[in-house]
């Protein structure tokens, strides 16, 4: 698809590259993001990427809004802005259900499955991370199995409590803070994926490939010791581009 | 020596307001900053500020602050109200000096929703993600990323630019506040997602603002508006001044902390030079949007920009601040 613009007002322009939720799309959406941050564009003030779509937020009274579609069009048409980059691979420990899933078993007569099938199913797949939103570090990661595809809930949550690892759709996410919320909750993360103060106040970033480690209730006790002590060592894994 | 301010009976909502966190947009993080960005700025600079200093935002109703350990310079703008010092009313947009013991009490504002006390030097709590703003759902910014409580105590900067007692913004020159609003708005990026009659609906009917609004964002009532088709897309990117429309066909206008993206169809977005006034609206408030060109956007905002300068007797460079990520500070002229 060719690149399509529209506005949201006279200081963000949407450019969207796709329809629909898509890896390749959700590639080539991350590309442009980065080359757009790195072009060094006069006024520009952040770029956000999306499943299928860049925002980009910028100072109208620096770049007037037609010279500022130009450099974006400029840029679409690089060539490194087809180059893959490399990405991180992040495993996440889990404690599954009971009070820290609550909604396992409303999943399984959703799905059909027995609790340790969704655990396998959830935990048996590496997910790309499309994007971030909703809350500060909530990243929306994907695809689900078809199997465990599952409506959002009818009535929301008023407070679901942080580290929850819920999904809805084909989606996965994980609840960076105490919110609301209509997902699925399935497990809990005893990993922070946002801390405000810490040098890298966000856990996961757009691109970064997730996996779930499914843990015992003991092992979610004994890790989130160690996070609070700072002893805890998260499984990251550069990957370079091919 | 540095003054402070002790809070001796909160608002309901103060909170510490500059003019917000960019660049983290893309990690989910909101930007927050003041809901009135055009009152926070003109304060500041009357009161010898940078336009990005941190600035005390109320709403609706102020609180009862104490100056101690020092004099402090300030003034305040926003939302008219009837301030006191010591029990007697004192002016809104004059710089004003309190001695250690005196007692400002803002009240509450007669129209609009929100004010500020802009003090010289600034409200100097600790900057997380290079701002100041308070954002509770976050928990950061301002006090431990709340909002104000009695006994708490605001630290203020070195006034170092020489803050002048009477100088004032003569009314001309403030944002022209009154109900009914209207509001500039820029149209789509979703418009061919509703019916052709609602979008002319959306630009010619009268809103009233829900009691269910807060700083991320006013709820309409008014004019049900409907989809053409689903009324959920795929999540895409929102900011402050767009106006989303989810299934009941009520729109509802983001604000400085909305969420980062959003999955209802954006009927239109409100122009930067009107979003202070978007900042103002109070539940109850009747509001009309206004359909402008991307053109005639930026030519608002760069008037409005002149008009605050000439106002304060400074060159347009000096508040070219409501880029909302920049900070320019040029030395005032004169």
């Amino acid at each position: 698809m060719k690149a399509e613009f529209r506005w949201l007002g006279e200081g963000a322009l949407l450019v969207r590259l796709g329809e629909g939720i898509d890896p390749e799309v959700n590639a080539r959406v991350r590309r442009l993001a980065a080359a757009l941050d790195a072009a060094g564009i006069p006024g520009l003030v952040e770029t956000v990427p999306t499943y299928r779509s860049v925002l980009v937020i910028f100072d109208p009274l620096i770049t007037a809004p037609g010279a500022l579609r130009e450099a974006v069009e400029e840029v679409l048409e690089r060539p490194d802005v087809g180059h893959s980059p490399g990405y991180r691979e992040i495993v996440l420990p889990v404690a599954y259900g009971g009070e820290f899933g609550p909604d396992l078993e409303l999943v399984c007569s959703h799905t059909g499955l027995a609790p340790d099938e969704v655990v396998a199913k959830h935990a048996g797949r590496v997910y790309l991370v499309y994007m971030l939103g909703f809350l500060p570090g909530f990243a929306y990661a994907g695809d689900l199995s078809p199997e465990l595809e599952v409506p959002r809930l009818p009535q929301p949550r008023v407070r679901v409590p942080r580290g929850s690892v819920a999904i809805a759709g084909r989606q996965t996410g994980i609840y960076s803070l105490d919110s609301p919320g209509g997902w699925m909750l399935i497990g809990r993360t005893p990993v922070p994926t946002y801390r405000p103060r810490a040098a890298e106040p966000f856990l996961l970033r757009p691109g970064d490939r997730l996996r779930f480690l499914p843990i015992s209730p003991e092992q979610y006790r004994k890790i989130e010791a160690q996070v609070r002590t700072g002893q805890y060592r998260l499984q990251v894994k550069e990957v370079s581009p091919e | 020596m540095s003054g402070r301010l002790r809070v001796l009976r909160p608002g309901p909502h103060d909170t510490v307001q500059d003019l917000g966190r960019h660049g983290y947009r893309a990690y989910g993080m909101p930007s927050s900053g003041a809901a009135d960005w055009a009152s926070l700025v003109a304060g500041n600079l009357l009161v010898g500020n940078p336009p990005t200093a941190a600035a005390l935002e109320s709403t609706l109703v102020g609180p009862v602050l104490r100056v101690e350990g020092g004099e402090v310079f300030l003034a305040v703008t926003g939302a008219p109200c009837t301030p006191r010092v010591d029990g007697s009313p004192v002016p809104c947009w004059t710089v004003l000096c309190l001695r250690p013991g005196q007692t400002l009490k803002l009240g509450r504002c007669h129209l609009g929703c929100r004010m500020y006390v802009c003090v010289a030097g600034g409200i100097e709590t600790p900057e997380v993600m290079e701002s100041r703003s308070t954002y509770v759902p976050g928990e950061i910014g301002g006090l431990d990323g709340r909002k104000l409580a009695e006994g708490d105590c605001l630290p203020v900067g070195m006034n170092s630019q020489g803050a002048r007692v009477g100088r004032t913004l003569r009314p001309e020159f403030r944002p022209q506040m009154k109900e009914p609003w209207t509001l500039r708005a820029v149209r789509g990026p979703d418009d061919d997602a509703f019916l052709p009659e609602s979008v002319s609906q959306f630009f010619s009917g009268t809103y009233r603002v829900s009691p269910a609004s807060d700083r991320m964002g006013c709820r309409l009532e008014g004019p049900v508006l409907r989809h053409a088709g689903d009324a959920e897309i795929v999540s895409e990117g929102v900011i402050p001044g767009t106006v989303q429309v989810p299934g009941s066909g009520l729109p509802i206008l983001l604000l400085s902390d909305c969420q980062t993206t959003g999955g209802y169809p954006r009927i239109a977005t409100v122009i930067r030079a009107d979003m202070w006034a978007a900042g103002q609206l109070r539940p109850g408030d009747a509001v009309r949007f206004c359909e402008v060109s991307v053109e005639q956007a930026v030519q608002a905002e760069r008037r409005m920009l002149g008009r605050l300068a000439r106002g304060l007797g400074l060159g347009l460079s000096v508040i070219r601040t409501a880029d909302w990520g920049f900070r320019v500070w040029v030395e005032p002229q004169g």
